[in-house]
């Protein structure tokens, strides 16, 4: 186990290593910042100041070495833009990402297992071919366009939810949070079910899928004959059997909500980091852009650590070691 | 545990368990009947496919579908199991009737300990406390000769070896004390010493228990050792029924004989082996005469004519033929 953690925390480094001199080059391969930020009136002498303020007037392996020493510290750099740390930056933008990725995480598992089961225990039912077929429904729809139909009918037809914004911001337990107070709920439940409509769509089926193959295993027909209640053999040997791939993809996709709501915070105009990384890379802000993905990356890792410790509290049969490949 | 029942424990008549499937009708257990009284053990053979296992399922009200029993009476202790609500088979299920699988490898869940897996069998049935479930789990487990029985309880299922699941699954199967056990091949995946442990104390156990056990398998040689009785089993119709002495002795139907033929031995040795030509035929379309007249030596018109009916030709030995092996006989 401890083998097994130190090795992960090497593995990270390089890969944390490895993104921050692709997301370096490639931000300087998109175009130089200094044609966007500074005006185009300004003089020769002005724009040399500006350069050399912002340390572009340094050969690349040397502006990336700097960058280095810094991130070893904690300081991923200033925003060209906001003049700010763009470790602060991203920061005060977390926590509405988090509270739209979570909220959209669970509704997805709440809605997506339950249908999932049912269709995987009933494949023949009609309810059960009405579900898969919203399912493929469910994650052929483009984001975009899914949410802005759910503005033109909520929130403009009939007017129930609000469309834009995060709502009132409310304390409980210390901690602060737009999901504390009723206008807050409002205001999240239409970007969260845009988010987490393709989730559950993937949900259902995987769950579904994992339902069908398990029903046929020979220790469910075992664990029939022990006389156990179906509600025992769906609850217990069949759940237990489909955590393994749900917890895998689940994970994963919390990753992919939380890094990648882009679209749907710029319809909901959601303050979230989405909508910073989107500015950012418009602006060419690269110590924001490079400070994002680098945090991105560290997420995933953490996630996909927290799945291989998940596998082996849920399957016996795996043990935490390095395997090759 | 009964009230004083005097019939056998297990009376099957005229059981037809079919497959409706997209290709046609699978008549997988086509008019099986056979009975075996308490503390009895009954050989049921066949190769594969001849619907051993469905019989096995269907006795337990555990077919899947597409597959049901359409027709026959399957009587435990005089009371009809064919069209029982789901609820009352499930309370007979494991505690009355217990079943053993074939392969031990697949019969555990795999991601629950042993003993939430045997606790929950006892509990199923019986309002006691986990403590008191334990406990009748770590007796079960004794009896069955696993080594430290207290310890194993909190393993997994991959942390014993194959001879050692099937012992938990036999050790399952005894919780309640059943009246009936059903046996699907359960040593066939294990080497030949394991096998011989497992068949000496499942035989011991229904001996003291008065367990009667129904066998299947396509071993004649563990029938031999083991069985009272014996049904041969041939494309969902039981081919010829008697005294496991008898049956294996003196067979009267050439598919017995051809089976009989067909085991290897030493007196043998060098010539070739013996085989039965051809191949069963397939349920989805059955012939209307005998279904082993293609590959009988002794088959003629008459036989692919009709299904021969099956014919007690000697008090307490019946063969589905109209040609059986009768020579030398009273």
């Amino acid at each position: 186990m401890t083998v097994f953690m130190v090795r992960r925390l090497m593995q990270s480094v390089v890969v944390l290593l490895l993104m921050s001199v692709i997301v370096f080059l490639g931000v300087f391969a998109i175009g130089n910042p200094v044609d966007i930020l500074i005006s185009p009136d300004a003089d020769q002498i002005e724009r040399e100041r500006a350069i050399r303020a912002l340390g572009l007037d340094r050969p690349i392996w040397e502006q990336y070495f700097v960058f280095l020493v810094n991130a070893a510290r904690g300081d991923l750099g200033r925003s060209f833009v906001f003049n700010e740390p763009a470790l602060r930056l991203i920061f005060e933008r977390m926590p509405a990402t988090l509270e739209l990725a979570g909220t959209a995480v669970v509704i997805s598992l709440v809605v997506g297992i339950p249908l999932g089961l049912y269709a995987g225990l009933k494949p023949q039912a009609a309810t059960s071919k009405g579900i898969m077929a919203g399912s493929i429904v469910g994650f052929s729809l483009p984001t975009f366009w899914q949410g802005l139909m759910f503005i033109m009918v909520f929130a403009v037809m009939l007017g129930w939810l609000p469309s834009t914004g995060r709502g009132q911001v409310g304390t409980f337990l210390g901690l602060k949070s737009s999901l504390f107070t009723r206008d807050g709920l409002a205001h999240v439940i239409l970007p969260a079910v845009n988010l987490a409509l393709g989730n559950t769509a993937l949900i259902i089926r995987l769950t579904r899928a994992g339902v069908r193959e398990t029903l046929l295993q020979d220790y469910i027909k075992f664990a029939r004959a022990k006389g156990l209640s179906n509600r025992r053999v769906v609850g217990v040997h069949v759940f237990r059997n489909i955590l393994i791939p749900l917890v895998t993809v689940i994970g994963l996709e919390i990753g992919g909500l939380i890094a990648f709501a882009v679209v749907t915070e710029s319809i909901f105009a959601w303050p979230g980091m989405g909508k910073l990384i989107i500015d950012s890379i418009n602006q060419l802000d690269r110590p924001v852009i490079v400070a994002y993905l680098m945090m991105i990356v560290l997420l995933f890792i953490a996630i996909n650590l927290i799945v291989d410790i998940l596998y082996s509290v849920i399957d016996p049969r795996v043990r935490l070691q390095d395997v090759k490949g | 545990m009964s009230s004083g029942f005097a019939g056998p424990t297990l009376e099957v008549r005229g059981l037809r368990t079919h497959f409706f499937t997209r290709g046609g009708v699978v008549k997988a257990v086509d008019g099986v009947s056979f009975e075996i009284g308490k503390g009895r053990i009954l050989g049921l053979v066949g190769e594969s496919g001849s619907g051993k296992t469905i019989t096995g399922f269907s006795i337990l009200g555990l077919v899947d579908p597409p597959g049901r029993i359409v027709e026959g009476e399957i009587r435990f202790k005089g009371e009809n199991l064919v069209g029982l609500p789901d609820d009352r088979l499930r309370a007979i299920r494991g505690d009355r009737i217990a079943m053993i699988f074939q392969d031990p490898m697949m019969t555990l869940n795999p991601v629950l300990r042993v003993d939430t897996q045997m606790i929950e069998a006892v509990r199923a049935h019986h309002p006691v406390s986990t403590k008191e479930a334990r406990a009748r789990a770590r007796d079960a487990l004794g009896r069955v000769g696993i080594p430290s029985p207290d310890e194993r309880l909190g393993a997994y299922p991959h942390q014993f070896s194959g001879g050692m699941r099937q012992r938990v699954a036999i050790a399952i199967a005894l919780l309640n004390n059943p009246e009936l056990i059903i046996a699907d091949e359960p040593t066939t995946a294990l080497d030949v010493t394991i096998q011989g442990q497992i068949l000496y104390e499942v035989q011991k156990l229904c001996r003291e228990g008065g367990t009667s056990l129904i066998w299947i398998t396509h071993d004649l040689s563990v029938v031999a050792g083991l069985a009272d009785h014996v049904c041969v089993m041939y494309a969902g119709k039981i081919a010829e029924s008697g005294s496991v002495d008898d049956v294996l002795d003196r067979p009267m139907h050439p598919y017995t004989k051809g089976l009989l033929g067909s085991v290897p031995s030493r007196n043998k040795r060098g010539s070739p082996l013996a085989q039965i030509p051809g191949m069963t035929p397939s349920l989805l379309n059955l012939p209307d005469g005998c279904p082993f007249a293609e590959r009988c030596p002794r088959a003629d018109g008459d036989c692919r004519a009709a299904l021969p009916p099956m014919v007690e030709h000697l008090p307490g030995r019946a063969a589905r033929c109209i040609h059986p092996h009768l020579e030398g006989r009273a």
